[in-house]
């Protein structure tokens, strides 16, 4: 059987794709008074991408026009979440996927640092017994191994 | 658990039992219209024929669809009006995709479509046509006298048809099914009424049209 | 399934579930049901304080196609995750307990939970006036135990366009008289996640909802959730812009189809149907039936085997029969003619008798 990949579908690049949906712009002004508000009150806001009809060429154009910034990170949680500042300081790009193929959700987060990058509160519960368990194992271990 | 309540259900009930019932009573209704209009034919005539009558006949057919210098110069409204929104009607029920689908469906021949979205200007201008002929129709004092119930009747049903379409396809009813059944519903109501009323005329004006350039043709008159 | 004293967050937190990755749920659950962004701390919170609820799983006439789609989905996924937010106590088909010890769980389950526990339903069931023979578990009929379990049921659901619709089994000629669950149930709190077999995200969606907020979504007049249904195939389909345009594929391999045109004309249901495949899609975000150049089949909407052949255009009316529209049109000729024969006849027959009548002879009838 020949593999799927021989058979000869090329699909055309969609009317709305070559050009693009016109919706990067309107984006780009919310993120600005997005922006306006952190500086004032300090207060934050996330915008989900998958809200607006949002085209690749859309997508292309946004982050284009963000760029990209200093800090790059990537949690391991329930599959990958890719978190990137953009050239824009406070304006955050953040992949949730559940492998690296399929994507949840695409926000843009505006605000000091994304919720999900910070320690999480609920965690630190954990986070004594963790190291105190690590603790005395190590030192159960110490005489024999150094 | 379908009931003809709910949107899906309207729409299969217009595409299925009553979609039958409606091209029946069209076919039927119809046809006994031509058949009777044809077989009674015309008083026999025992002259001797001056003249052919098929050229005759077929040049009215052509020289009466086209809007005539003197009829224009008395109702340029009827004319202009009258000639947009048949033409629009006619492009939209002709060379509309889906409707070519249901014609090669029913009837096993299909011919090419227009686009969509030129399809949807003209029923656009269909539709603002067809509601400045209630408009003049209402307005003039003479047509509002000679107006009957029946003229009003064929309007509403036709102006019906083109309206649900323009909303369904444009989806400006919600939710679709609905929109579609509506507008079935009232091509429907359009097919059942066409035999009995003056919609007839979609079928019996170029044979009436004809029958005048043969009758006068006949005479050696011209027409 | 003893954790069910505990809150949803305390039982993650049991199974080593992070605060990121729950945060991470609840992101993509508000994304997919179009909430805004800004209510995710607070459908966090709410959902961590919830408590897992019961859940009592029901297969009648089905497939089992519904319960792979839940289950059997990329690891480690968010449909994954709502599973461990629920306390799914029975199951037939994915319960390890088998025959009497499982009707057990199921009964006990409903004693305990009684008022508080959900009701979910896959496969249609022969209605009160069916043969309940047709379909029976453990030897009580479909009717009788959906009955039974809807009374302590705190709300239903109805997962699949069987148990939705009625599906395949209800499709003409019914031979087992199959019903759908909304036909039955009138007075409990009821959603429908049609599909066949539904998209697996719909399912968790609702559950997150229904537990983040404590009440079911909003719903379609069907009782479908209007966030994945609220809009059509056709509304989100990435071809719109080729029926936009007119440029449809006529068969599937055509220059059209290879183009990936529109598939309107090979019986594409997406203007009618409202479902979520558009934007979730299927296999891991791989693809879905129009991109995979199939015409939409209308799987999620009410009598969809009905409602004509998959691959006649939408516009096509469903039994349409051209030797019926003959016989009509035959039978019209019929009528025409002998009435104008009538009509002839009663003129030669005026003709004939017809006499002769003085100016003054008509003048005295007036
Ligand atoms: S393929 Fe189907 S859903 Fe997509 S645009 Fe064409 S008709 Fe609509």
């Amino acid at each position: 059987m020949p593999a799927l990949s021989s058979i000869p579908v090329r699909v055309q690049t969609m009317p709305c794709g070559t050009t693009d949906c016109g919706n990067a712009v309107p984006i780009l002004h919310e993120v600005r008074h997005a922006l306006e508000r952190l500086i004032a009150t300090g207060e934050g806001t996330q915008i989900d991408l998958n809200a607006i009809p949002f085209g690749p060429e859309d997508e292309a154009h946004l982050l284009a026009v963000l760029g990209v910034g200093e800090v790059r990170a990537t949690i391991d949680a329930l599959g990958p979440t890719h978190v990137q500042e953009t050239a824009i300081p406070g304006v955050w790009l953040i992949d949730y996927r559940i492998t690296e193929d399929q994507r949840l959700a695409l926000h843009l987060d505006i605000g000091d640092i994304p919720e999900i990058l910070r320690t999480q509160r609920q965690d630190l519960d954990t986070a004594l017994t963790t190291l105190d368990a690590r603790l005395t194992s190590a030192q159960d271990r110490a005489p024999f191994e150094y | 658990m379908t009931a003809l309540t709910d949107p899906m259900g309207f729409l299969l009930f217009t595409k299925g039992p009553l979609f039958n019932i409606a091209i029946a009573i069209f076919a039927l209704g119809l046809l006994a219209r031509l058949a009777e209009i044809l077989l009674l034919g015309r008083r026999p005539n025992f002259a001797e024929p001056r003249a052919g009558e098929w050229l005759p006949g077929l040049r009215t057919v052509v020289t009466r669809t086209l809007p005539d210098p003197g009829t224009f110069k008395r109702a340029p409204f009827n004319v202009v009006t009258g000639l947009i929104w048949h033409i629009g009607f006619l492009v939209a029920l002709l060379l509309f995709i889906p409707h070519i689908e249901l014609i090669k469906g029913l009837f096993g021949v299909s011919w090419p479509g227009l686009p969509n979205p030129f399809v949807d200007l003209v029923t656009a201008v269909t539709l603002v046509a067809l509601a400045a002929t209630l408009v003049h129709r209402l307005n003039h004092p003479v047509k509002k006298r000679l107006s009957t119930v029946e003229d009003y009747l064929v309007w509403t049903v036709t102006f019906l048809v083109v309206l649900t379409g323009y909303l369904a396809y444009n989806r400006l009813i919600n939710p679709y099914p609905l929109a579609l059944g509506l507008h079935i519903l009232s091509a429907e109501l359009f097919l059942i009424i066409l035999p009995f009323t003056k919609l007839t005329h979609i079928f019996t004006a170029f044979i009436a049209r004809w029958y005048n350039g043969a009758s006068f043709g006949r005479r050696g008159v011209q027409s | 399934m003893t954790a069910k004293k505990h809150s949803v967050g305390e039982h993650l937190r049991d199974q080593g579930v992070s605060r990121r990755a729950f945060l991470k749920f609840c992101t993509a659950s508000a994304s997919l049901m179009a909430l805004p962004p800004g209510l995710i701390p607070a459908m966090a919170a709410a959902l961590e304080q919830a408590r897992r609820p019961s859940v009592i799983w029901l297969s009648f006439q089905e497939c089992t196609g519904c319960t792979e789609s839940l289950t059997r989905s990329h690891a480690p996924t968010v449909e994954d995750l709502i599973l461990e937010m629920i306390s799914l106590d029975y199951h037939h088909t994915l319960q390890a307990a088998a025959g009497e010890a499982a009707e057990a769980a199921r009964e006990q389950a409903m004693k305990d939970n009684f008022g508080n526990y959900l009701l979910i339903v896959d496969g249609s069931l022969p209605g009160p006036d069916a043969n309940p023979g047709y379909s029976t578990i453990a030897g009580v009929s479909n009717y009788a135990m959906l009955m039974e379990a809807v009374e302590g049921a705190a709300a239903v659901i109805a997962v699949g366009t069987c148990a939705a619709f009625g599906g395949l089994p209800e499709a003409a000629p019914n031979p087992t008289g199959a019903v759908a669950v909304m036909d039955l149930i009138k007075d409990k709190p009821l959603v429908n996640v049609s599909g066949c077999p539904p998209v697996p995200m719909v399912i968790s969606g609702v559950l997150a909802h229904y537990l983040a907020f404590g009440r079911l979504p909003e719903l379609d007049e069907y009782h479908r959730p209007l966030a994945f249904f609220g809009q059509s195939i056709h509304d989100r389909c990435y071809r719109r812009p080729f029926y936009d345009k007119g440029l449809f594929a006529e068969t599937f391999d055509d220059e059209g189809a290879r183009a990936g045109w529109c598939l309107y004309r090979l019986g594409c249901k997406g203007p009618s149907t409202y479902n979520a495949c558009a934007t979730m899609r299927w296999n891991a975000g791989t693809s879905w039936p129009i991109e995979a150049g199939h015409p939409c089949l209308g799987c999620s909407e009410p009598r969809f085997w009905d409602a004509g052949s998959f691959y006649a255009p939408l516009s096509v009316p469903t039994d349409l029969s051209s030797t019926q529209v003959l016989t009509a049109g035959a039978a019209g000729a019929l009528v025409g003619g002998t009435v104008a024969t009538l009509a002839r006849r009663t003129v030669e027959t005026a003709a004939a008798s017809r006499q002769p009548v003085t100016a003054d002879e008509l003048e005295q009838t007036l």
